[in-house]
């Protein structure tokens, strides 16, 4: 446990017994924190309570419920009654969170002071958005938020969106059959490999295909090997990327992982990027029937309600997996995902041998002032008051509220095994695989933040699409999506794309 | 006497008209001649750039032209053939006559969007009641993954949700249809059959024409639909021309490319329903 983790521990045991002194006072009027009660901070319940906001009105625009549109209204019903603001809560679907907020941004008009969405939206958004008062990023509360997080919600060191969530794709499974030594003999006997946590993507294919199409877990019903965001919308990006990363990300190789940044030549048509569709095109033979047509709910359904081995993606599926009313509570694992045992050197030209695994620090729910807004300090203190402590502990252990570990407090694993009944070696290897995440590893790889990130990531859906349906070959495929690429960069210009892609590869390069 | 001042009363129609009408279309032209985007709003000029984009380097909105002729032209003409059937069926005294009118209405009262869900969750492949009965069969059809079996569902769940309107129509028109016809037909000793190919459907043209452009037009801008069930998937095997327009509209914020889009889109279907009309027009009543 390195200083920061342990630092953290005590800060939490602290909060812990703090909580408990001022559990009652709170935590009758507000249930929702029944677990801790109020937890002292700048924006906690009881400094909330000493602000007066009557007479003026908050609008919201956020997501669908119940992932991140639930939290969302009930902390806005929560600071109505605590500060006496009027707060109108929008929801949206995902797709459309981003056109629902540029218009109005576009027109110069300010009908929502808060905007939900993504973190990617970033670079489009920024000229639109208030940055963070120093107030506020210098808090303990914003303190206890990981570096990962802070630059994700941050453009070229300026935080502009409030960090509300935390998201990287890792890899869950079902820690019962990987861990059965009569599957493991009987995959040894078959197979002549070991059944161990995947370490490479190949594995994962092998075990996946294993575990396909049968009963393995004595329920009556078939169960199969992996459960996949495939179908073809504004998600199924991030799955191919966190596929990518282990093929394409060299850490010997600087300089960009979508594209050079030099040259701004688009790198998604490269041979790691076509080996990583290969495998995901073999992988639509071990999805649920229908898997091709997952979308980011279907997957945590079926991970989540036991019907396959393997999953990987955002924390929902697991969370959902370890909660109290699912059959496979207490029998999932995490791990990092998996890796590759070849990566691509495009400076050599040539593949190099060696085991690589990288990070995907996919973007995450974050939210934001807008500029035009006249009430910046409400609503920085309801962004605030969202992510104080004790709602932020509250929000993370239900698993549709779609609020997952951003914060160094979040590492703990006795806060799962005490508040939520995890099982304390499952709550111990979540912690830390995601600690590693943060923390671990010098090969990340942040999430594309460059103008017109929509247009880039919707040709890579379609790409992929038609190769996951056979239309295209993944070759031909990453080449029609390297095409559609540089068409973009043309347009938008590739001097405006570089600059900004440059943040992004600064962070990874650092490392 | 002079009557100029009458044009005073005009005006306000005209405004509005003018509000609602004449003013998008002319904004939509200029944006289409503009590269607004998420990163360059505003109304530049840049002549015929997204024409010639999309009539030289665009051959997926082409290829979504043809799947929506495709699914337009198969959902309609299904809905002519089985709104018309029920039409008949109810048009004479039947027991519970009223029951099946209000009955073969229901699809069309529900919300679109939300039937739509409800048909996902059915056709769901593995999670879904329908494969959940036919596995008892051995089956379990890939109803929205498959490149074919996708279209074959879209069209499924248009036709059930747009077909009472085709009855709604067709049914108005067949209790308009005069009676003297009929009575001739009868006189003459024509049976049902024959009733039906030399009177009925004849007179029924004109209506049938009408109904089914006015469908056409509708089925042309399928959107939901395809939006709920598959977003264009399984690749691109259900997109259709709106989707895509939506695509690059609303998801990848291309506003001048997309209103270049629609305005084509625009112009190519009031040729091609001028030439529909014609064609029915020919067949249906002067073939008649």
């Amino acid at each position: 446990m390195n200083r920061v983790t342990k630092i953290s521990t005590l800060a939490v045991t602290a909060s812990l017994l703090a909580a408990t002194a001022s559990a009652d006072k709170w935590s009758d009027q507000f249930p929702h924190i029944k677990n801790t009660g109020d937890i002292a901070g700048e924006c906690s319940y009881e400094s909330m309570s000493k602000k007066d906001y009557g007479g003026q009105k908050l609008t919201i625009n956020t997501h669908a419920v119940p992932v991140m549109g639930e939290p969302t209204a009930l902390h806005a019903e929560q600071f109505s009654a605590l500060t006496g603001a009027e707060v109108k809560v929008i929801h949206t679907p995902a797709g459309d969170l981003y056109s629902k907020a540029m218009v109005p941004f576009q027109a110069g008009q300010a009908p929502y002071d808060i905007v939900f969405g993504f973190s990617n939206f970033l670079r489009d958004w920024k000229q639109y958005l208030e940055p963070v008062p120093a107030k506020y990023v210098n808090m303990p509360q914003m303190q206890d938020v990981t570096q990962g997080h802070i630059d994700v919600n941050s453009w070229d060191g300026e935080m502009i969106q409030f960090p509300i969530d935390g998201d990287r794709h890792y890899l869950k499974y079902r820690k019962d059959v990987i861990d059965n030594p009569e599957y493991q003999v009987k995959y040894k006997a078959e197979t002549g490999n070991e059944l161990r946590v995947p370490q490479t993507w190949k594995e994962y294919g092998e075990m996946a295909a294993f575990f396909n199409g049968w009963d393995w877990d004595n329920d009556g019903e078939l169960e199969y090997g992996s459960a996949e965001v495939m179908k073809k919308d504004d998600l199924m990006f991030a799955a191919f990327f966190s596929r990518s990363v282990a093929y394409s990300k060299n850490p010997r190789v600087k300089g960009g992982f979508f594209f050079d940044l030099e040259t701004m030549e688009p790198l998604i048509n490269g041979p790691g990027f076509v080996a990583a569709l290969t495998d995901w095109v073999e992988a639509t033979k071990y999805t649920p029937p229908g898997g091709i047509n997952f979308s980011l709910g279907d997957e945590i359904n079926s991970f989540g309600g036991g019907q396959t081995l393997f999953s990987f993606s955002w924390d929902d599926a697991f969370v959902a997996a370890m909660q109290d009313d699912s059959p496979i509570k207490n029998k999932v694992g995490s791990a990092p995902l998996p890796g590759s045992d070849s990566v691509w050197n495009r400076s050599t030209g040539a593949w190099e041998n060696t085991y690589n695994q990288a990070p995907y620090i996919v973007w995450g729910w974050t939210a934001a002032v807008a500029k035009q807004s006249k009430n910046h300090d409400m609503a920085f203190d309801y962004l605030c008051f969202f992510a104080n402590d004790a709602n932020h502990q509250a929000d993370i252990a239900i698993g549709r509220f779609g609020v997952n570990p951003f914060r160094k407090s979040d590492f703990i694993p006795e806060i799962y095994v005490e508040r939520q009944g995890w099982d304390p070696e499952i709550a111990k290897q979540y912690s830390e695989t995601l600690l590693a995440m943060e923390e671990g590893s010098a090969n990340r790889v942040f999430p594309l933040r460059v103008p017109g990130v929509f247009q880039f990531n919707s040709a890579v859906a379609t790409g992929t699409a038609k190769a996951l349906a056979g239309q295209l070959s993944p070759q031909e495929a990453l080449d029609e999506v390297a095409a559609e690429w540089t068409k973009i960069v043309k347009r938008i210009g590739a001097d405006t794309v570089r600059e900004a892609y440059a943040v992004g590869v600064a962070l990874e390069d650092a490392e | 006497m002079n009557f100029k001042h009458k044009y005073l009363f005009l005006l306000p129609g005209l405004l509005v008209l003018l509000g609602i009408l004449i003013f998008p279309i002319g904004f939509t032209v200029r944006l289409s001649f503009s590269s607004w985007d998420s990163f360059y709003p505003g109304l530049d000029f840049i002549g015929l750039d997204n024409y010639i984009r999309l009539f030289t380097d665009d051959m997926r909105f082409w290829e979504a032209f043809g799947r929506l002729s495709l699914l337009s032209l198969t959902t309609v003409f299904l809905q002519y053939v089985i709104g018309f059937s029920l039409a008949l069926m109810v048009w004479k005294q039947i027991v519970f006559q009223r029951f099946f009118r209000v009955l073969f209405l229901i699809p069309m009262m529900t919300t679109p969007v939300i039937m739509t869900v409800v048909w996902r969750t059915f056709f769901h492949e593995s999670l879904g009641p329908v494969n959940d009965f036919l596995s008892l069969f051995g089956m379990q059809p890939l109803w929205l993954s498959s490149e074919i079996l996708s279209k074959f569902t879209v069209i499924l769940v248009e036709v059930w949700q747009w077909t009472p309107f085709m009855f709604l129509l067709l049914l108005a028109g067949l209790l308009s249809l005069p009676k003297e016809p009929y009575l001739a037909a009868s006189i003459d000793g024509a049976g049902p059959v024959r009733t039906f190919v030399y009177v009925t459907f004849p007179l029924m043209a004109p209506i049938s024409i009408g109904a089914i452009i006015i469908r056409l037009i509708e089925a042309s801008k399928i959107m939901d639909t395809v939006y709920v069930l598959t977003s264009g998937g399984p690749g691109t095997a259900t997109e259709t021309s709106s989707f895509y327009i939506f695509i690059k509209g609303l998801r990848e914020f291309q506003f001048g490319y997309s209103a270049a889009l629609s305005l084509t889109y625009l112009v190519i279907m009031i040729i091609s329903f001028t030439i529909i009309a014609k064609i029915l027009t020919k067949l249906m009543v002067r073939g008649s």
